[in-house]
């Protein structure tokens, strides 16, 4: 089958788009497959000065997940456009995830990737639990989100902005609205959960933070829950994320309702994972009979009740 | 260096039983010593969501072999894994340890951190000068490796059961790194207070020194940032790409 997707201002290859944060800067992976192949990559999330990030421990291992507090750990976005952007092969289209501390900063740093012919799409990083200032400040208040999705989206010189949702809101289709509303072109979600891990011998939570972010097969059913409903609120492309792993967890995105799919945690699980998707994907959907994604898409059955 | 399907060809409990060595085969490369490689056994499923990280003890016609302490979830289902079983490799990772063969050196082993050097004990002309010293504290017999490494490199165990025997240690150590002096080289793989001791007498006497940290890591590839070591430079660098193994003088050690 014809694996496109074709999304406004943005066509990728297959729905396979590596999360941001979980890729580094796509470089760290090209030994184990062939970048070139991947729907398109999403870089680790950047700010406009270099920063270091949480203190030790970041991360912590959970049942079918993980927790992290890696704290936006980046080279800047003056590194990344001249050190890393170009080394990523001009085939595959790079989301640049953006982070900033206010809408004006939000602004400038939209404007200078926006200004970057190599870069596809801007994704709006609203929702990080692990940062003091900004990040999921401006991803639970539905006015601040559309002060900032308003900023980036005047500064992007016409390039697609995808709002990244939190999934710790109460009503995340209330977000979702709220960023289509102020011009958001797509939405991704969800970002992580916030949770906590505690060592009963030493007493102490396993993160330096205390909290962060938890991600993985665990949080799938939530991210699921939370896709379908989104899907349902808005009129905007939406890209699934939250917990996959396999080729089923990816028709399932697609099945309640999202246009492609960001593969996270997996890439941790192993190295060569987004690369042997994209395989399986194509494999699965020609298994079930499925010609094209838009007669798969958002077909799922409604339940009665 | 890629991902591969590794078959479980031997797991051996030692006289402890948590120490386990572990053998996998085949390998399609050669690795240098202090290089680590990432495991991800199939019996991990789901929950275990990384693969663990092991230092390569040994690499030849008979497999990849690992030899490491269970201590968690992790090395309980790798401890439990059985011939012909399949495990997920990537490797070989990291920076290794730098050596040359004329230079007196000296390993200095905590532990299971005995495994990092097992590379240099496959050819005893690699380092002629070599000499190792362990510090344990599981009795002696617990670590069928030392035994094997102490048939090629001149070697010297102490236990640590007691204040007494860390303060013994921690003095023959600062004696070992004084004599050696700026001509030789001091390795050292082990616990993180042992890493720091060794560092620091490295630096007070002006010696040569490589440690492999042993931070936690997520993916192994340099992605997840999770196991950062900070330099002198105050910048956080990822401890599976940049290191396992630092010049003492390259990292903060405060």
């Amino acid at each position: 089958m014809d694996t496109t997707v074709h999304l406004p201002g943005l066509t990728l290859k297959n729905p396979i788009i590596p999360a941001s944060g979980t890729f580094g800067y796509g470089l760290e992976f090209a030994r184990y497959g062939d970048l070139r192949r991947l729907g398109a990559i999403c870089v680790k999330g950047l700010s406009l000065k270099p920063r270091e990030g949480n203190p030790m421990p970041r991360i912590a291992e959970t049942p079918c997940g993980m927790l992290n507090s890696i704290g936006l750990q980046n080279v800047g976005v003056e590194v990344f456009l001249q050190q890393k952007l170009p080394f990523l092969p001009p085939e595959v289209p790079i989301i640049a995830n953006l982070y900033a501390q206010s809408p004006e900063e939000f602004a400038e740093l939209a404007g200078v990737l926006g200004a970057e012919e190599r870069i596809a799409a801007l994704e709006v990083n609203v929702s990080c639990p692990n940062v003091r200032r900004g990040g999921v400040q401006f991803g639970q208040d539905p006015e601040a989100l559309q002060t900032v999705t308003r900023a980036v989206v005047a500064a992007a010189q016409g390039k697609p902005v995808i709002v990244k949702l939190s999934p710790n809101v109460t009503d995340i289709t209330a977000m979702a609205r709220a960023a289509e509303a102020a011009g958001a072109t797509m939405l991704s979600l969800i970002n992580t959960l916030t949770g906590m891990a505690v060592d009963i011998r030493t007493r102490a939570p396993r993160l330096a933070t205390g909290t962060g972010g938890l991600s993985g097969p665990a949080i799938k059913p939530v991210a699921l829950r939370m896709v379908h409903a989104v899907c349902r609120a808005v009129d905007i492309p939406v890209i699934g994320m939250g917990g996959i792993v396999s080729a089923e967890d990816v028709l399932e995105f697609i099945l309640v309702g999202a246009s492609a799919v960001q593969v996270g945690t997996a890439s941790f699980m192993r190295p060569d994972r987004v690369f042997t998707l994209v395989d399986e994907v194509q494999a699965l959907a020609e298994t079930l009979g499925i010609g094209a994604w838009e007669e798969f898409r958002g077909c799922l059955k409604e339940v009665s009740r | 260096m890629n991902t591969t399907q590794l078959t479980v060809q031997a797991v051996t409990p030692g006289p402890d039983p948590s120490i386990v060595d572990l053998t996998l085969a085949p390998v399609p490369w050669k690795p240098k010593p202090g290089q680590f490689v990432m495991l991800r056994p199939a019996n991990f499923g789901q929950e275990l969501t990384w693969g663990r990280p092991f230092s390569i003890y040994r690499c030849d016609e008979a497999g990849l072999r690992v030899v490491f302490q269970v201590i968690g979830r992790g090395t309980e289902r790798l401890a439990a894994l059985r011939p012909g079983d399949a495990v997920t490799v990537w490797g070989p990772l990291g920076r290794g340890f730098s050596t040359k063969p004329e230079t007196p050196t000296l390993f200095l082993a905590g532990g299971i951190g005995l495994a990092a050097f097992g590379l240099f004990a496959e050819d005893p002309f690699r380092l002629p000068q070599a000499q190792l010293l362990f510090g344990h504290r599981l009795p002696l017999t617990a670590y069928p490796i030392y035994h094997e490494m102490a048939q090629r490199i001149p070697s010297e165990a102490m236990r640590q059961t007691s204040g007494a025997d860390i303060e013994a240690f921690s003095e023959e150590l600062s004696r070992r790194i004084k004599a050696l002096g700026p001509q030789g080289l001091v390795l050292c793989c082990g616990p993180t207070p042992m890493l720091r001791a060794v560092a620091r007498l490295c630096l007070e006497h002006g010696v040569p020194g490589q440690v492999s940290l042993e931070n936690r890591m997520g993916c192994g590839v340099g992605a997840c940032l999770g196991c950062v070591a900070t330099t002198a430079s105050g910048e956080r660098v990822q401890t599976c790409v940049h290191g396992p193994v630092f010049d003492v003088r390259a990292l903060t050690w405060d």
